[in-house]
């Protein structure tokens, strides 16, 4: 079945350019010291990947502890309480900061958003190149606090149990902070691109919607960050000076720190969502060979998800402490914020109604999202709701729900963002039929991993906890297995695009039929993006039939 | 919302003489699109030291309302003469940095760098003041947190030391030692923020003495200047929130 | 300093549309201008503090109040943001409106909590067996509910730190 569509330019009238961004200039330090948006992008990709696999290892190896209530395998106990502690925080820190926050920004978007608005590069090149070493030093410092001590506070580093405790949390929370300036430089870059660099023709409500769901991340990181920078800053003075700030002993509150901490942390997870969902944006429309529907509505949704995700903070905090009446609040502002992202979906789904549907494996991915975060999402509303809260919280009901928005959301609409543009960045097409057979893998080694576990919580199983009562091994069991497949889908995907890497750069200019400006370059694109400066001349996600003069 | 026009003449190899500027970045159009790229990148940097400075503000606030007697008897252990003091020397700074700026601006090398030269030495006396100010705190145990030793307090103060390890005397307080954590984080916070500031400034006085920043092109100045004048409206709010409580 | 200086010849070819440049040949005296009436409001500001208005918090109101007129009057005249285009004094503002959510939100809950005393506390259930099932319909129906019980045992003891849990 044909399903590679060819560009739209007949065959001979672009030849395809002899150098590229890839080959332009040659060597290690060509690629160390680069100012090209499309190099940095591939450079945060090979990193974000690299940490996702690290943080993917810690999960399978908590998975695996969690199979059955005596930790054990094969008559070997697979690690101890304190161990398997530091073994689901760094699962945490390593996929919060170092994977899901930066992924998309740093490599898709990288790569994709000035193509897509015409431009050459992103405003400001050399803090693009900053942002990217600062991630490299975050990593750095991340993988020293492993060895420095245990980190066995959560990825949430809640007071006074981490200014208290002995070992490298010091480290580990400047790591964090470190990150966390890397993503407000991307932030701050993408605001002044977008604001600035669009090509001619093309106004705020003619850009792909890829570009206003970047805009409103970046909006978030910008102002969310350096409250997270803080909060570290503090508890580190806390552990060094004893300041008494969150510790009660010292006549401070607790829960201040929590909500300190979650004012950044709750956008933050609209740092992590929107990207994929400005990725959906883009796959629907091309894989339905159809308009997108409801342009404004996705537009405003995005900006205003973005503004209300930051008064919402409060509603990770029901049972912590905080009052009733703030409870009330963040309650009701909390159903007001799963609105938005209803109507994103509703959006979507019309989109596909009455188009030409195919199914390459970027549109399964996409499909995939409409369900499980269709799931995640849903499975929000009990969790803000304050009366099934108080039943709900800290069990395994909440690692389903998060793992379903963050996971099925936006790790599934990254690979669907991948799988997309591989052809653009790399030239090379990979192979459609393993791809669609590790699409499938994911999405069957996601459910089976992670559906069981809100019927855990909703039973009793508490998070973060080493062992367990015995009738809650089956579903344990069915959740490690379904990681063990999820696993093995995220192999095959390593080994069919490392493959392609193997053959010749003949990828078309425009593989998917795309509308959009970065479809108008070679793929790969050459080091300054277009030959002659794009103008962009119809609405976006044009698909109504050409009349041929 | 209009659509930011990029002019096309001047890509295809400029004959306005913007593109020629040693200064012009070339994914840009013209200097002025990247002058005004430059300034939203400052603003929106500035926007992240209001939320990051505003945190500790934020929790100084919840900390007053906690110890509300308590920390409106430390505000009368600073010198409130100090603070004012250095109030008026950064704004008087203020003033000599936005005159460097317009002195950039209008092809006056040598009034740039004088008033950048007034500057710095504006931020020096600042860092002066708070020396004297930092020295007495330490001599009268006026410390943050767990090493604050001062005796003559209304209320009794929890003793020094760290919280597992120290005793507790019954009805003590510990909203003098927060009180004087904040002071020394925030002051301290702010003062990193003039040292830096002063270093920005030394670099630009550098460039503006070889006579590199002219009408065309005095972004690096414009931007500093930014910096500084919010260095100087983090203490516009930290001085009468602790020297003028009382 | 003179405002009078090389003529303003050398401007940049600004594309058509672009925004008319202010005049900056008056800008030197509005500066010093701006720098007097800062000074004026340091010094009220100060004399205000001596001054006892009634309750403690109309000091910091109005310290506060003078200080936003002093960092407004910087951020228009001193950064420009009165002539600037008025994207970079949205970006300004939004920082200023976002701190101020995080505060009006944190105070919402530590203004509003209520003590943990015996008066306050509602009716605690009596702790329920464990299930030996888990199905709901199988699973006896918690016990009906008890007076409060006081949590201290009499205001004799010592006080001491720790009046959460």
């Amino acid at each position: 079945m044909e399903h590679v569509v060819k560009s739209g330019a007949p065959v001979g009238e672009r030849p395809r350019p002899a150098k590229n961004y890839l080959n332009e200039t040659t060597g290690i330090w060509s690629w160390m010291t680069t100012l090209d948006h499309k190099r940095i992008g591939i450079m945060y990709l090979c990193g974000v990947l690299t940490a996702f696999f690290i943080g993917g290892m810690f999960a399978l190896l908590v998975r695996l502890s969690l199979m059955t209530p005596k930790h054990m395998i094969f008559g070997k106990v697979i690690m101890d309480a304190e161990q398997y502690n530091r073994a689901f925080t760094l699962h945490g820190i390593v996929m919060v900061f170092l994977f899901i926050i930066p992924a998309i920004p740093g490599s898709l978007t990288n790569f994709v958003l000035p193509l897509m608005i015409g431009a050459k590069d992103v405003a400001f090149p050399r803090l693009n190149l900053a942002s990217f070493y600062l991630w490299c030093l975050g990593l750095v410092m991340a993988l020293s606090s492993i060895a420095m001590g245990p980190v066995d506070t959560g990825w949430t580093f809640y007071t006074p149990y981490s200014t208290t405790t002995s070992g490298a949390v010091p480290m580990a929370a400047m790591a964090a902070f470190v990150l966390g300036f890397s993503s407000i430089f991307t932030g701050l870059n993408f605001i002044a691109t977008v604001h600035k660099l669009r090509a001619p023709g093309m106004g705020w409500f003619d850009m792909p919607l890829f570009v206003w769901g970047m805009y409103s991340t970046a909006v978030i990181q910008v102002l969310a960050t350096p409250v997270i920078g803080i909060t570290l800053v503090l508890m580190v003075l806390e552990r060094v000076f004893g300041i008494g700030i969150f510790d009660a002993r010292m006549g401070g509150d607790p829960v201040l720190f929590q909500h300190f901490f979650w004012f950044y942390s709750h956008p933050a997870v609209y740092i992590m969502i929107l990207p994929g969902m400005a990725i959906i944006s883009e796959l629907m429309p091309t894989f339905s060979r159809k308009t997108i529907f409801g342009y404004r509505a996705i537009a405003y949704a995005s900006v205003s998800l973005a503004l209300v995700s930051f008064i919402v903070w409060g509603h990770h905090m029901f049972v912590a402490g905080q009052s009733q009446v703030a409870n009330v609040v963040f309650s009701a502002l909390t159903f007001l914020v799963a609105i938005p992202s209803g109507v994103k979906m509703f959006n979507w789904l019309t989109t596909m109604y009455k188009g030409n549907v195919s199914f390459e494996t970027p549109m399964l991915y996409a499909l995939s999202f409409m369900i499980t975060f269709a799931i995640g999402g849903l499975t929000g509303i009990p969790l803000a709701t304050l009366a099934t809260d108080i039943h709900l919280t800290d069990t395994y009901f909440v690692v389903a729900h998060f793992h379903y928005v963050m996971m099925g959301g936006t790790v599934i609409a990254f690979l669907g963002g991948l799988h997309y543009w591989w052809p653009k960045m790399t030239g090379r097409m990979y192979s459609e039929t393993w791809g669609r057979v590790s699409a499938v893998l994911v999405f069957v080694g996601f459910n089976l991993t992670f559906l069981t576990q809100f019927i855990l919580g909703s039973r009793g199983m508490p998070r973060r906890y080493y062992n367990y009562l015995d009738q809650f091994q089956p579903l344990h069991m069915y959740s490690t297995f379904g990681s063990w497949i999820l696993a093995l889908g995220f192999f095959i995907m390593a080994a069919y695009l490392l493959a392609s890497l193997r053959k010749p750069a003949d990828a078309p200019d425009n593989p998917w039929g795309g509308t959009t400006m970065e479809w108008q370059t070679s793929s790969p694109p050459i080091a300054h993006n277009f030959d002659e400066q794009p103008v962009l001349e119809h609405e976006p996600y044009d698909y109504r039939p050409k009349v041929t003069a | 919302m209009s659509t930011t026009s990029i002019d096309l003449e001047s890509h295809g190899g400029g004959h306005g003489h913007e593109v020629h500027d040693p200064h012009f970045q070339h994914h840009y159009s013209t200097m002025e699109q990247q002058f005004d790229t430059s300034k939203i990148g400052m603003w929106l940097f500035l926007a992240t030291e209001i939320l990051l400075f505003g945190g500790l503000f934020v929790g100084f606030g919840l900390m007053e309302s906690r110890y509300p007697r308590e920390f409106v008897e430390a505000h009368t252990y600073l010198q409130r003469s100090l603070g004012a003091l250095n109030t008026v020397v950064l704004l008087v700074s203020s003033w000599t940095m936005v005159m460097a700026v317009h002195s950039a601006r209008t092809n006056q090398r040598q009034k740039t760098v004088m008033f950048l030269a007034f500057t710095i030495v504006c931020a020096f006396i600042f860092l002066g003041v708070k020396y004297f100010e930092y020295s007495a705190k330490f001599e009268e145990g006026l410390l943050p947190a767990k090493y604050y030793w001062h005796k003559e307090n209304s209320i009794p103060a929890c003793p020094a030391g760290p919280a597992n390890q120290t005793p507790t005397v019954p009805g003590c307080t510990h909203g003098y030692a927060t009180f004087f954590a904040f002071y020394f984080m925030m002051t301290g916070l702010h003062g990193i923020h003039i040292v830096v500031g002063i270093g920005l400034l030394t670099w630009i006085l550098l460039r503006a003495k070889k006579g590199e920043f002219s009408h065309a092109y005095y972004t690096p100045v414009d931007l500093v200047g930014l910096y500084w004048h919010i260095v100087d409206m983090i203490w516009i709010y930290l001085f009468p929130l602790y020297y003028l409580i009382s | 300093m003179s405002s009078h200086n090389e003529p303003t010849a050398t401007h940049t070819a600004a594309p058509a549309g672009a925004h008319h440049e202010h005049d900056i040949s008056h800008d030197a005296g509005l500066y010093l201008r701006t720098l007097i009436i800062l000074l004026i409001l340091t010094g009220i500001t100060v004399g205000a503090a001596g001054i006892q208005f009634g309750s403690g918090a109309a000091n910091v109101v109005i310290a506060l109040t003078i200080a936003t007129i002093k960092a407004t009057l910087v951020a228009l005249f001193f950064m420009h943001l009165a002539h600037d285009k008025p994207v970079n004094a949205i970006i300004a503002g939004g920082g200023f409106i976002f701190l101020g959510l995080f505060l009006l939100f944190t105070f919402l809950d530590v203004g509003t909590r209520v003590p943990l005393l015996p008066s306050n506390m509602p009716a605690m259930a009596q702790p329920t067996p464990t299930p030996t099932t888990l199905n709901p319909l199988l699973t006896p129906p918690p016990q009906p509910l008890a007076p409060a019980q006081p949590l201290v045992p009499a205001p004799a003891a010592a006080g001491g730190e720790g009046e959460h849990k």
